[in-house]
């Protein structure tokens, strides 16, 4: 029995990464919560912070796993033609990557290292 | 081979009497699916929102134009749904609210509070 060819691990991780967003969410909106409303001076600061950077990526990394397992699922479930369920897998894939690329990108250039 | 060759098939969606259970779990997948849609909307305001306090504060002027207000709208009741029928389903995983009736009561909770909270935002937002 493989970890990775029963899909056990995409089942953990979709869960783990669903309880990593829900408490960065919670302890996110409690950490800003004092300082409502926010303005921009706070708000851009905030993401400066080592702490809060890595805690944001670590946050887009789940949202994006958690999507990517979610869409295989729906693909999976509906599209039944082998070229065409690969195909929009690839492009799936590869839109996610994407985004991580792009909000990595974003977080790297306020963060004061 | 078959026993039961006229054994009914209801794929018509009208006859088809699918359970509060079935209804959260296929509304945590259009959930799923839309809140897929959203997230390049996210990161696109996560961006603007850093770029420039001129940027920062356009979202908020952004935000209450009436073609972006059902957007945010349909992804708030997207999240909402898909965070509470989220919950419901991790605790599930570990065994709360397997039974029958507590799986049914659960289903009929989080579809309702979802419901209330797209009506208080409807409200908050259009009245």
């Amino acid at each position: 029995m493989s970890w990775r060819a029963h899909g056990m691990r995409a089942w953990l991780l979709q869960r783990l990464s669903a309880l990593y967003m829900l408490l960065f969410a919670i302890s996110f909106l409690l950490y800003i919560a004092p300082n409502l409303p926010i303005t921009y001076e706070y708000w851009s600061d905030l993401f400066t912070r080592p702490s809060i950077a890595v805690a944001t990526l670590v946050f887009f990394a789940a949202l994006l796993y958690h999507a990517w397992i979610g869409i295989r699922d729906i693909i999976v479930d509906y599209i039944h033609d082998t070229t065409l369920r690969f195909t929009l897998w690839v492009l799936v894939t590869l839109f996610l990557i994407g985004l991580g690329i792009w909000v990595a990108l974003i977080v790297l250039s306020v963060v004061a290292v | 081979m078959l026993q039961h060759p006229h054994r009914p098939k209801f794929l018509n969606l009208l006859k088809i009497h699918l359970p509060v259970t079935g209804i959260v779990s296929i509304l945590h997948r259009v959930a799923g699916a839309l809140l897929f849609l959203a997230v390049p909307g996210l990161i696109y305001l996560f961006n603007v929102s850093l770029d420039s306090a001129a940027s920062f504060h356009a979202i908020g002027a952004w935000l209450s134009t009436p073609g972006t207000k059902i957007i945010v709208t349909l992804f708030a009741w997207a999240l909402l749904h898909h965070l509470l029928g989220g919950i419901r389903f991790l605790l599930t995983d570990i065994g709360i609210g397997m039974e029958l009736r507590p799986a049914r009561a659960s289903a009929w909770l989080v579809n309702i509070l979802s419901g209330l909270g797209f009506v208080v935002l409807v409200v908050e937002l259009w009245l």
